[in-house]
C-alpha cells in the first residue's frame, strides 16, 4: 500500500524532490547550530583562559559565530518553512488525485456493486481514509527524508569528533528501529479496525438521517440513540487501544534515547576528565543529542501515521482495484439506432443464486408500445436494469437493433435509453440543474418544453423562484408526484429514441397521468416505449402487454386480446374498474 | 445539553405566526463565506471545557502526569550542566556516576508519566469527542424535520466526521501543547535562576512573538475556517453522487461530473494551500528569534563568563534551555494551526448544536396515554414557507375506528396532512387534536407510539428483515413480525430470501423490489399495533390483485382503529367511511364514495379517469376541465 502511495506521490517529482531538497536542509542547517554552539563554547572557554589569543580576537571571533548563528537559524526556518509548505501541498495534490481516481472509480462501477456496499462505507473511505493517506504523505513521507538525513549527519559529525562516544550515543538507534518496525504493524492492524468501525459509524449515522421520517414516525430516536452509542463506543475504545499501544512502544523509544544522554555524559566526562576531549566536544555532543529529540519525536508520530496511512490506503484501493462488471472492452463499437428495435431473446437473470427473470423474450419497436404488469417482485424493473445494461443478463441476449448490447459501448448503449427509474433520485439542487442533468447545455426551452410534457410545467411556474427553486436531498420539498414528473421530465428531455418509464405515475392521480401519456403521444414520435404500470388504463393502449409472474411471461396480448382471456390480467381489470374478484363489493 | 433558543417553549394561543424569515435566521447551517469571526475562540473553548468538565478527576491526574513528564524533561540540561560544571571540571569520577544514574532514572520518570498523560488524555479527549458526537446526534434527532429537509446529508456528515475529527487530533495533540506550555514557563523559571540578567536578554525578543501572532491571527482563523468548509462542500458532493449513482450512469453524466468535483476539490485544495501557507509563515519567524536569542546568550554570555559572573556550564545550559524553549514554540507554532482548524471545526458542530428546535415538546407536556383514536384537523392552515400556506383552512374529523381516504391531484397536500397529524411541523393557524389532546400539549415521543404511519417513500434500514418489521416495537416477537407480513402478503417472498427473515437487507432495501419494500414499510407499521394507522400511497407500487388480498386481510386488523389513508388508485379507497378531496390545499368534497360519484365534483372526474376504459387518452384527458395539472 505505502508502496503505491509513495508512487503516487512521485509522480509529483519536482514538488516532492523540492520538498525532499528543502527537507535536507532543514535537517543539515540544524546540524550545524550545535557545531557553533559548540565553538562557541570552546571561544568563551579560550577567553577565560586567556591563552593563545588576544582578548579582542576571541570576542570577534565570538561575535562572528553569534551571526552565523542568527543567519543559519533563518535560514533553517526558511527552508522549514519551504518543506512544510511544500510537503503540505503535495500531501493535498496527492490526496486530491486520489479523491478524483476514487470519485471516477465510483462513477463507473457496476450497480452490483453499489447494490452491496453502503454510501456510508463509501463516505467514510471516502473522507477519513483519503484524509489519512495525505497525512501520511505530510508527515510522513517528506518528514521521513529530514528524519533520516537528521541522524545519518548527526551520525557524521559525531563520529568526527568522537568514535565512540559516537556509537554509544547512537546505540539507542538499532533499538529504535526494531521497536518502530514492530509498532508499526501492531498499529496498523488497530487502525484497520478503526477505519472498519468508523465505517460503520458513518453507515449507522448515514442510515439514520436518510431514514429521518421513518425514525420520526415511530418516534425512535431512543432505539437509534442506542444503535448509535454502540457503534460510536466501540471507535472509542479501538482508539483508546490504538492509543495505549502507540504510547507504549513510543515511550520504550523515547527511554532507549534518554538512556544514551546518561552514557554519553558518563562516558564522554571520563574522557574529558582524562583529557582526551575538550569541554566544548562533549558539549557539541549534547547539543546534537538534543537535536536528535526532534527526529525521534517526529518518528513515533511517523510511524502511527504510516500505520494509519497502509490500512487507510487499502481501503481505498481496494475500492480503486475492483474491476467493473460491466465495462467497454476492445471490440465494443458505438451502437447505431436506426429503428428502434429493442429485443429480449430468451433472457434469465438473476442477481444472487435466485433467479428474477426466466426465459423473457419480447421484442418493442419504434412508435410502438410495450406494457409490463406484474405482482410486487415479479420482475419487472429487473427487465429495465438489463436494458441500459445496469446488469448483464445471464443466459439470453438483450438487443437492439439486432446488436447484443455487450458488443456495444456502454455510453452509447445508455445514451440510446431513457429510463425513469421507480424510485428516482433526485439531487440537491435547482429544479432546472435537476431537469438539465442528463444535458446541461439545454436551452431554456427545451427544459420546459420536457417539464410540459411531464405535467410539471405550470407548478414549477408558479413558485416563487419558478426553475430556480432549490430542492433538498432527493427532492424534498416536492410532493411524491411531483418528484416524479420532474424525473420524467429529466429523462425526456435526453430524446433518448427507446423510453422506459418504470411504474413512473404510481404517485400520480389518474388525470395527471392521462395527460402525460397524451402528451407523449402527441409530441414525441418514432420512440420505442416501454411502460410498467400499475394502473392499467396506463397500459390500454400499449401495442403489447405483459403480464410477468416469478419472472416468466405468463400472458401477453394487446388489451382487448388479454381481456378475452379471462386470465390474471382480466382480474386486475376488473377489480380496477371496481369489480371484485369475487364479483363485487 | 444544546442551549435553547430564545425563543422558549410555545406560547399558549395556537396562531402565533412566526417570523417570516425564522428559517434563514436559525433553522441553517451556514455553509457560505460569509461568516461573523467575533469572539469565536472563547466560547468554544467555553464549551469544550464545558464537555471535559465531568472528567476533573482523569484531567487532574493527567496533568499531574504533565508536570512530572515537564520536569523530568527540564531535568535533563540541568543534570548535563551538574554534570559538566560539578562532576566534570572537578574531575569527580564517582558524581559523574551519580548523575548519569540520575539520568536514567529521570528517563524512568519520563517514560511512565508520558504513558500515563497519552493514556489519560487521550481517554479524555475520547469521551469529550463521544459525548460531543452523541450531543450532536441527539440534537438531529430532535431538530425539526423542516431543517433536514433543507440540509444535505453529506454536510451533517462532514460535521460529524470531518470536524470531530478536526477536534480530535487538536485534543489529542494537547498533550503536547500542555506539555509544551509548561515547558514553556518552567525554562522561563530555570533561566531566571540561573542567571537573571542573561535571562532577561535571552527573553527579551519574547514580546515581538506576541506581537506577530495578534497580527497573524484572524487571517489564519479565516483560511482554515474557510478550508473546512470547502472540505465539506467536496464531502457534500461525493455523497450525492454515491447516492444518485443510478442516476448519473443512467444519463451518462460521470464526464460532467468528474469536472464539477475537479473544480470543488480544486477550490479546497487552493483554501489549503493559503491556510498552509498561513500555518507556516509563523516558523521562519520563530526560527529567526531563536537564532537571535542564541546569539545574545553567546555573546553576552561570553562577555559574562569573561567577567565570572557565570560559570561556563551555566552558558552551555543556558544555550540548551534556550534551544529547548523554542522547541516548544516551534511546535506550538506547529500545533497552533491545528489548533485553528480545530477551533473552526469546533464552531461548525456548536453551530449545529445551537440551532433551536423548531418543534418541541412543551415543558409540561405529558405523554397521550390510552387514546380511542378520534383526530380533529381544526382551521388548520399550514405552509413549509410560512409565506406560502399549501394547506388551508383544512378541518375534518377522523372518528375512533372510521377508515378517512384523502385524495385529491398530485401536490394538493395530503402528504403534508398527515405529517402534520403526527407534528413533523407545527401548524401555523388553526389545531389539530387527538381525542381531546392538542397535539402540541403531548410528548412527541408519545404520538409516536399510538400512531403508525407508512410513509409514501418506503425506506429500509441495513438490517435484517426481522429487524426491519419490528424496527422500534421492541417486544414484538419473531411470530408478530411473521404475522404481520402475512396479513401483508410479504411472508412468501421473504421466505424464499437466502436467511429468510434473518436476512440482511440491502442500503435502503435495494435488493428487494419497490413494492416489496412498501410491502415491508407496512408490515413495520402493522407491527406497531398503533391506534391510528395512517398509509400514504401504501399500496401504490403494488398490483391491484396483491393489494386486494392486503385489503381483505387488513378489514379484520383495521377493526378499532383509525386510519388514514391516501391512494391516487381510486379503487383502494372505495369503501373508506369518509372520503376527503383535497385541491391546491383546501377540502372541496367530503362524503362517500356513492355519494361522491352522485355528484358532478372532482371526485367523479376523478373516478371517471380511473375507470372508464378510454380510447382516446389525450381527448379524454383534455375533457377533464377543471381539474388543474398540478396544485398552484
Ligand atoms: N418538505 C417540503 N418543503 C417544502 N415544500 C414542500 C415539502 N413537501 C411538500 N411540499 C410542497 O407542498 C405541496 C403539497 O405537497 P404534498 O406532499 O402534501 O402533496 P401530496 O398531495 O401528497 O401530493 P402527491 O400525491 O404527489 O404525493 C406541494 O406543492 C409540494 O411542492
Ligand atoms: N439489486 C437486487 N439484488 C438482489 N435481488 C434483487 C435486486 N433487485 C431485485 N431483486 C429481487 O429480484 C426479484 C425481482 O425484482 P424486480 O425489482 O424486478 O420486481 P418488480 O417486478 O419490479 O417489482 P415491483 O412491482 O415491486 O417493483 C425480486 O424478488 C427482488 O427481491
Ligand atoms: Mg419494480
Ligand atoms: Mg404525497
Amino acid at each position: 500500500m505505502l508502496k503505491r502511495i509513495t508512487k503516487l506521490t512521485l509522480e509529483y517529482r519536482w514538488h516532492f524532490t523540492a520538498s525532499a531538497v528543502f527537507a535536507f536542509t532543514t535537517a543539515v542547517t540544524s546540524l550545524f547550530i550545535p557545531k557553533l554552539l559548540g565553538q562557541g563554547v570552546d571561544d568563551a572557554i579560550a577567553l577565560i583562559e586567556g591563552r593563545n589569543a588576544s582578548r579582542g580576537e576571541i570576542e570577534s571571533l565570538l561575535l562572528t559565530t553569534a551571526l552565523l548563528v542568527v543567519l543559519v537559524s533563518t535560514l533553517r526556518g526558511t527552508t522549514g518553512f519551504g518543506q512544510m509548505f511544500l510537503g503540505e501541498t503535495l500531501s493535498q495534490r496527492v490526496s486530491n488525485q486520489l479523491r478524483m481516481l476514487y470519485f471516477d472509480k465510483l462513477q463507473v462501477l457496476s450497480f452490483s456493486f453499489h447494490d452491496r456496499v453502503h454510501t456510508g462505507q463509501l463516505m467514510s473511505r471516502g473522507l477519513s481514509d483519503i484524509e489519512g493517506v495525505r497525512m501520511f504523505v505530510q508527515s510522513g513521507l517528506v518528514q521521513i527524508v529530514r528524519v533520516f538525513v537528521m541522524l545519518v549527519a548527526a551520525a557524521i559529525f559525531m563520529v568526527q569528533i568522537d568514535l565512540q562516544l559516537a556509537i554509544l550515543s547512537l546505540s539507542f538507534v538499532p533499538f529504535m528501529a526494531y521497536r518502530s518496525a514492530r509498532l508499526r504493524l501492531q498499529l496498523r492492524k488497530v487502525w484497520r479496525e478503526i477505519q472498519d468501525a468508523l465505517g460503520d459509524l458513518t453507515t449507522t449515522m448515514q442510515e439514520n438521517l436518510a431514514g429521518i421520517r421513518v425514525v420520526r414516525a415511530f418516534s425512535a430516536q431512543k432505539y437509534e440513540e442506542s444503535k448509535f452509542e454502540v457503534t460510536a463506543r466501540e471507535v472509542v475504545e479501538l482508539r483508546m487501544n490504538a492509543a495505549r499501544t502507540q504510547a507504549r512502544g513510543g515511550g520504550a523509544i523515547s527511554f532507549s534515547f534518554l538512556i544514551a544522554w546518561a552514557v554519553v555524559l558518563w562516558v564522554g566526562g571520563e574522557k574529558v576528565i582524562s583529557d582526551q576531549l575538550t569541554i566544548g566536544e562533549l558539549t557539541q555532543f549534547f547539543f546534537y543529542l538534543a537535536l536528535l529529540r526532534f527526529p525521534v519525536r517526529m518518528l513515533i508520530m511517523i510511524i502511527n501515521s504510516t500505520a494509519r496511512a497502509s490500512s487507510a490506503g487499502g481501503r481505498i484501493f481496494e475500492v480503486l482495484d475492483i474491476p467493473s462488471e460491466i465495462a467497454d472492452d476492445t471490440s465494443s463499437a458505438p451502437l447505431e439506432v436506426t429503428d428502434g428495435v429493442l429485443r429480449f431473446d430468451n433472457v434469465s437473470f438473476s442477481y444472487g443464486d435466485a433467479p428474477a427473470l426466466r426465459g423473457v423474450s419480447f421484442e418493442a419497436s419504434k412508435d410502438h408500445t410495450v406494457g409490463i404488469v406484474g405482482a410486487p417482485g415479479s420482475g419487472k424493473s429487473s427487465i429495465t436494469n438489463l436494458i441500459p445494461r445496469f446488469y448483464d443478463p445471464t443466459h439470453g441476449t438483450v438487443s437492439i437493433d439486432g446488436t447484443d448490447l455487450r458488443k456495444a459501448t456502454i455510453l452509447s448503449v445508455r445514451q440510446a435509453i431513457g429510463l425513469v427509474e421507480q424510485d428516482p433520485f433526485l439531487f440537491d439542487g435547482t429544479i432546472r440543474d435537476n431537469i438539465r442533468y442528463g444535458d446541461v447545455t439545454a436551452s431554456a426551452e427545451k427544459v420546459v418544453a420536457a417539464a410540459s410534457i411531464a405535467q410539471i410545467h405550470e407548478f414549477i411556474d408558479s413558485l416563487p423562484d419558478g426553475y430556480d427553486t432549490e430542492l433538498g436531498e432527493r427532492g424534498v420539498g416536492l410532493s411524491g408526484g411531483q418528484r416524479q414528473r420532474v424525473a420524467i421530465a429529466r429523462t425526456l428531455l435526453t430524446d433518448s429514441p427507446i423510453l422506459v418509464l418504470d411504474d413512473s405515475t404510481s404517485s400520480v392521480d389518474a388525470g395527471t397521468d392521462a395527460r402525460i401519456r397524451g402528451a407523449l403521444k402527441e409530441l414525441t414520435t418514432g420512440q420505442t416505449t416501454i411502460i410498467i404500470a400499475h394502473r392499467l388504463g396506463s397500459l390500454q393502449h400499449a401495442d403489447e402487454i405483459i403480464v410477468l409472474d416469478n419472472g416468466s411471461v405468463v400472458e401477453r396480448g394487446s388489451h382487448d386480446e388479454l381481456i378475452a382471456l379471462n386470465g390474471h390480467y382480466r382480474a386486475l381489470w376488473d377489480l380496477q374498474r371496481g369489480r371484485g374478484v369475487e364479483g363485487g363489493e | 445539553m444544546s442551549t435553547t433558543s430564545n425563543n422558549s417553549p410555545q406560547t399558549k394561543q395556537p396562531n402565533r405566526q412566526r417570523p417570516a424569515n425564522a428559517e434563514e435566521e436559525h433553522g441553517k447551517l451556514n455553509e457560505s463565506d460569509e461568516e461573523m469571526f467575533a469572539q469565536l475562540d472563547s466560547t468554544v473553548f467555553k464549551r469544550f471545557f464545558y464537555y471535559a468538565s465531568p472528567y476533573k478527576k482523569q484531567m487532574l491526574i493527567a496533568t499531574l502526569a504533565v508536570i512530572g513528564f515537564t520536569l523530568a524533561n527540564l531535568a535533563l540540561p540541568l543534570l548535563v550542566k551538574f554534570g559538566i560544571d560539578d562532576a566534570i571540571n572537578n574531575t569527580n569520577s564517582n558524581l559523574l556516576k551519580v548523575i548519569a544514574i540520575s539520568i536514567v532514572g529521570v528517563a524512568g520518570i519520563y517514560w511512565f508519566t508520558n504513558f500515563l498523560q497519552n493514556v489519560l488524555i487521550t481517554r479524555v479527549a475520547l469521551t469529550v469527542l463521544y459525548d460531543i458526537r452523541a450531543d450532536m446526534f441527539l440534537q438531529l434527532q430532535r431538530l425539526a424535520l423542516s431543517f433536514s429537509d433543507k440540509t444535505p446529508i453529506g454536510a451533517l456528515m462532514a460535521r460529524m466526521f470531518g470536524d470531530v475529527g478536526a477536534l480530535q487530533e487538536m485534543l489529542e495533540s494537547s498533550i503536547e501543547i500542555i506539555g509544551d506550555v509548561l515547558t514553556l514557563f518552567g525554562i522561563i523559571v530555570i533561566l531566571l535562576v540561573l542567571d537573571v540578567h542573561l535571562a532577561l536578554v535571552t527573553l527579551a525578543i519574547v514580546p515581538a512573538l506576541f506581537l506577530i501572532r495578534i497580527v497573524w491571527q484572524p487571517f489564519a482563523r479565516r483560511a482554515f475556517l474557510r478550508m473546512r468548509r470547502n472540505s465539506s462542500v467536496v464531502g457534500v458532493y461525493l455523497d450525492q453522487n454515491v447516492s444518485g449513482i443510478r442516476v448519473v450512469q443512467a444519463l451518462n453524466r460521470q464526464e460532467e461530473n468528474t469536472g464539477i468535483m475537479g473544480g470543488k476539490v480544486h477550490t479546497f485544495f487552493w483554501s489549503a494551500v493559503r491556510a498552509s501557507r498561513l500555518g507556516g509563515v509563523l516558523m521562519p519567524t520563530v526560527e529567526l528569534m531563536t537564532g537571535t536569542a542564541l546569539a545574545l546568550v553567546l555573546v553576552v554570555g561570553g562577555g559574562r563568563v569573561l567577567s565570572e559572573s557565570i560559570e561556563i556550564g551555566t552558558m552551555v545550559a543556558f544555550l540548551l534551555y534556550v534551544q529547548r524553549f523554542f522547541e516548544p514554540i516551534r511546535t506550538l507554532t506547529m500545533h497552533y494551526a491545528l489548533l485553528q482548524r480545530a477551533v473552526a471545526s469546533g464552531h461548525r458542530i456548536f453551530e449545529l448544536l445551537d440551532i433551536p428546535l423548531e418543534v418541541e415538546d412543551k415543558s409540561d407536556a405529558k405523554p397521550i396515554g390510552d387514546i380511542t383514536g378520534r383526530i380533529e384537523f381544526k382551521n388548520v392552515t399550514f405552509g413549509y414557507d410560512p409565506a406560502r400556506p399549501i394547506l388551508r383552512n383544512i378541518s375534518f374529523v377522523a372518528e375512533p375506528g372510521q377508515t378517512i381516504a384523502l385524495v385529491g391531484p398530485t401536490g394538493s397536500g395530503k402528504t403534508s396532512i398527515t405529517a402534520l397529524a403526527h407534528r413533523f411541523y407545527d401548524v401555523q393557524e388553526g389545531s389539530i387534536s387527538i381525542d381531546d389532546h392538542d397535539i402540541r400539549d403531548v410528548t412527541q415521543q408519545s404520538i409516536g407510539g399510538v400512531m403508525g404511519m407508512v410513509l409514501q417513500e418506503p425506506f429500509l434500514f441495513s438490517k435484517s428483515v426481522l429487524e426491519n418489521v419490528r424496527y422500534n416495537t421492541l417486544n414484538a416477537t419473531r411470530e408478530d413480525v411473521v404475522a404481520a407480513c402475512r396479513v401483508i402478503g410479504a411472508h412468501d417472498f421473504v421466505m424464499q430470501l437466502d436467511d429468510g427473515y434473518d436476512t440482511t437487507l440491502e442500503q435502503r432495501g435495494s435488493n428487494l423490489s419497490v413494492g416489496q419494500r412498501q410491502l415491508l414499510s407496512f408490515a413495520r407499521a402493522l407491527v406497531a399495533d398503533p391506534k391510528i394507522l395512517v398509509l400514504d400511497e401504501a399500496t401504490a407500487n403494488i398490483d391491484s390483485y396483491t393489494e386486494r388480498i392486503i385489503q381483505d386481510a387488513l378489514r379484520k386488523l383495521l377493526e378499532g382503529r383509525t386510519a388514514l389513508v391516501i391512494a391516487h388508485r381510486l379503487s383502494t379507497i372505495r369503501n373508506s367511511d369518509q372520503i376527503i378531496v383535497v385541491q391546491d390545499g383546501g377540502i372541496v368534497e367530503i362524503g362517500t364514495h356513492d355519494e361522491l360519484v352522485a355528484s358532478t365534483g372532482l371526485y367523479s372526474q376523478l373516478w371517471q379517469t380511473n375507470y372508464t376504459s378510454f380510447d382516446d387518452i389525450a381527448d379524454n384527458a383534455n375533457d377533464l376541465t377543471g381539474m388543474p395539472a398540478s396544485s398552484t
